[in-house]
């Protein structure tokens, strides 16, 4: 079964567990020994990790682990949120492109254009002018996934029309929804997921970096790019502020990459390991 | 002459939807981004001194016009916080991101190179395994949280390099580049990364060919095979990711210079974040773009050099 042999890949499982311990510990977050992570407590400010503090506190004293992990809420969900997003759009626009001619033409070079302009860069546009708030982080950031998902698709649409299956499909009167649902739908799944995977690592990078420079998250929210801008100032005398957000982040991108690798080698023969 | 010319040509069109996307996003974003870009305190006189300034008291395709003809002359506007135009604050800003881009390019090279022929040479086995696993740690680590952790040794602990800040070159080749030595590591590593992973698989297909085979039969030395045979012949792809990395690195130039303090263009997009000056962010989302067109045409006007079937 591919399912068994999917989730038996060393990369798939490691990655994949450690996600699904992530996950648990955002949402289990308010039940894991953590306090409100707003409360300020002057008298604590900057203590380094202590057997009560496990992460150690922050400039005005809140709790470092409790900030921590109500920010993998937030990280996860910019993640998952841009992943469906610019699956969906991209899937859309790349399928119409796949059959459209006419609308090929226009929309590929708006993607071309689009792909020019760094991610960061382009999602730090739209926040100036829409303003920093959780949803228009996610928005601009799809925007910038979007067109790499739109060419990926077209490419298997076009290369998929080629094939004599979907000819033969097309020659015995296949209706266009039936033909995608039955025929490009399944043979575009693997690598959309693939994608999808890589797309959900980068948004949480972004989104981190967007939190950092100022043009992400609001201020007010434990976003970890936030807690690590935070950190900034006095990351001379207390580098634990910046260093748990950190590590949190990397683990966090580094287990949906070994994930995106893992579902990669298995799914797609021509990465086969040799 | 043809390939050189219908490359070239194939850039224009990117950058105008460039410009037309990143001018249009100013009329097309909902709300009223006037009142965004004069902040939550201001007046209403100073949301209309916001529009009047952007021009959004105007008919979008005016507008649309009169700035695609500035900037075509290489007018990007004024600035509305710094007072001056931004075409200066942008050329005042550039030296120290470009030495830092070249820096950490070179660095990335150096290290993914060798790094990614040792792996596919090893292919399997246990030095494959670290130099990949390195590849996608390297991959994983935010170049901000990396630049914090080499600060914290290399200049709080140990004392070897100074903690921030920037001296230029006309300050001595050592001050110059005992400043630039963290941040372009920082930088680098997510670079070097891509690039390994790509030599990798690029050496991978190679190897596999036949006329490596015949290489080994002539008897000649592995090193040679590898350098000379194997590696132009991987060249091509290589080059492309590298050039494909350059969006990643111009974002990290951003976030590098926040977190080493950096008095670049990367820092003044921050400058222009912090104090909404919507004419700079634009200017610099265009020359930014701008240079990725431009260095991912160098790459392949490069190819030309690896595939003699490529003529220019």
């Amino acid at each position: 079964m591919t399912a068994l042999r999917v989730l038996r890949h060393p990369a798939v499982a490691t990655g994949g567990a450690v996600l699904a311990l992530l996950v648990a510990a955002a949402v289990l977050a308010p039940w894991l020994g953590t306090v409100d992570p707003q409360a300020i407590s002057p008298l604590s400010r900057l203590k380094p990790p202590s057997s009560t503090a496990w992460f150690g506190s922050d400039v005005v004293g809140r709790d470092l682990y409790s900030r921590t992990l109500h920010g993998a809420r937030l990280s996860l969900v910019v993640g998952v949120s841009v992943a469906l997003l610019a699956t969906v759009i991209g899937l859309a626009i790349g399928v119409l492109a796949g059959f459209s001619r006419g609308f090929d033409a226009v929309a590929m070079r708006v993607m071309d254009g689009m792909m020019a302009i760094p991610a960061i860069l382009l999602a730090v546009a739209m926040i100036a002018l829409t303003g920093a708030s959780l949803q228009n982080v996610i928005i601009a950031i799809t925007v910038s996934e979007v067109p790499r998902v739109a060419r990926l698709v077209r490419g298997v649409v076009l290369q998929l029309k080629a094939s004599p299956f979907v000819e033969a499909a097309l020659v015995a009167g296949t209706r266009l929804p039936a033909l995608l649902l039955r025929h490009i739908l399944p043979n575009a799944a693997a690598p959309l997921l693939v994608q999808a995977s890589y797309m959900f690592a980068s948004a949480i990078l972004v989104e981190a970096a967007l939190s950092f420079i100022g043009a992400g998250s609001p201020p007010s929210l434990p976003s970890w790019g936030n807690l690590i801008a935070e950190g900034r100032t006095v990351f001379q005398i207390a580098p634990h502020i910046v260093f748990f957000p950190g590590l949190a982040l990397a683990v966090t991108v580094l287990a949906v990459n070994l994930l995106g690798d893992g579902l990669r080698d298995v799914l797609d023969p021509r990465f086969e390991r040799r | 002459m043809r390939y050189l010319l219908s490359r070239l040509l194939a850039t224009v069109p990117v950058m105008a939807v460039v410009a037309v996307f990143v001018f249009a996003l100013l009329h097309l974003s909902p709300g009223d981004p006037a009142f965004v870009l004069a902040g939550e305190t201001a007046t209403p006189e100073e949301v209309d001194r916001v529009r009047q300034a952007m021009g959004l008291d105007r008919a979008f395709h005016v507008r649309l016009a009169e700035w695609s003809l500035a900037v075509v002359r290489g007018d990007l506007g004024q600035s509305i916080f710094f007072g001056r135009s931004v075409s200066e604050l942008i050329a005042q800003r550039a030296g120290p991101s470009i030495a830092l881009s070249l820096l950490s390019i070179v660095l990335a090279v150096l290290l993914a190179l060798p790094l990614g022929v040792l792996a596919s040479w090893a292919a399997g086995r246990f030095a494959d395994r670290v130099a990949m696993g390195f590849a996608v740690i390297g991959f994983s680590v935010p170049v901000y949280v990396l630049g914090y952790l080499l600060i914290f040794f290399f200049s709080v602990k140990l004392r070897w390099l100074p903690v921030q800040g920037y001296a230029p070159l006309a300050d001595g080749l050592w001050p110059f580049l005992r400043h630039l030595i963290l941040p372009s590591l920082a930088l680098g590593l997510v670079y070097a990364a891509l690039i390994a992973r790509v030599t990798r698989s690029a050496m991978l297909e190679v190897l596999g060919q036949d006329y490596m085979r015949t290489a080994h039969a002539k008897g000649l030395g592995t090193l040679r095979i590898v350098l000379r045979h194997a590696l132009k012949n991987a060249a091509i792809p290589i080059v492309t990711v590298i050039g494909i990395g350059f969006g990643m690195l111009i974002s990290g130039v951003v976030v590098t210079e926040t977190v080493f303090n950096i008095p670049g263009v990367g820092r003044l997009t921050v400058d222009a974040i912090l104090r909404r000056d919507y004419p700079v962010i634009q200017g610099l989302v265009l020359v930014f773009s701008a240079v990725y067109v431009l260095v991912n045409l160098l790459v392949d006007l490069s190819y030309a050099l690896f595939d003699p079937r490529v003529r220019l």
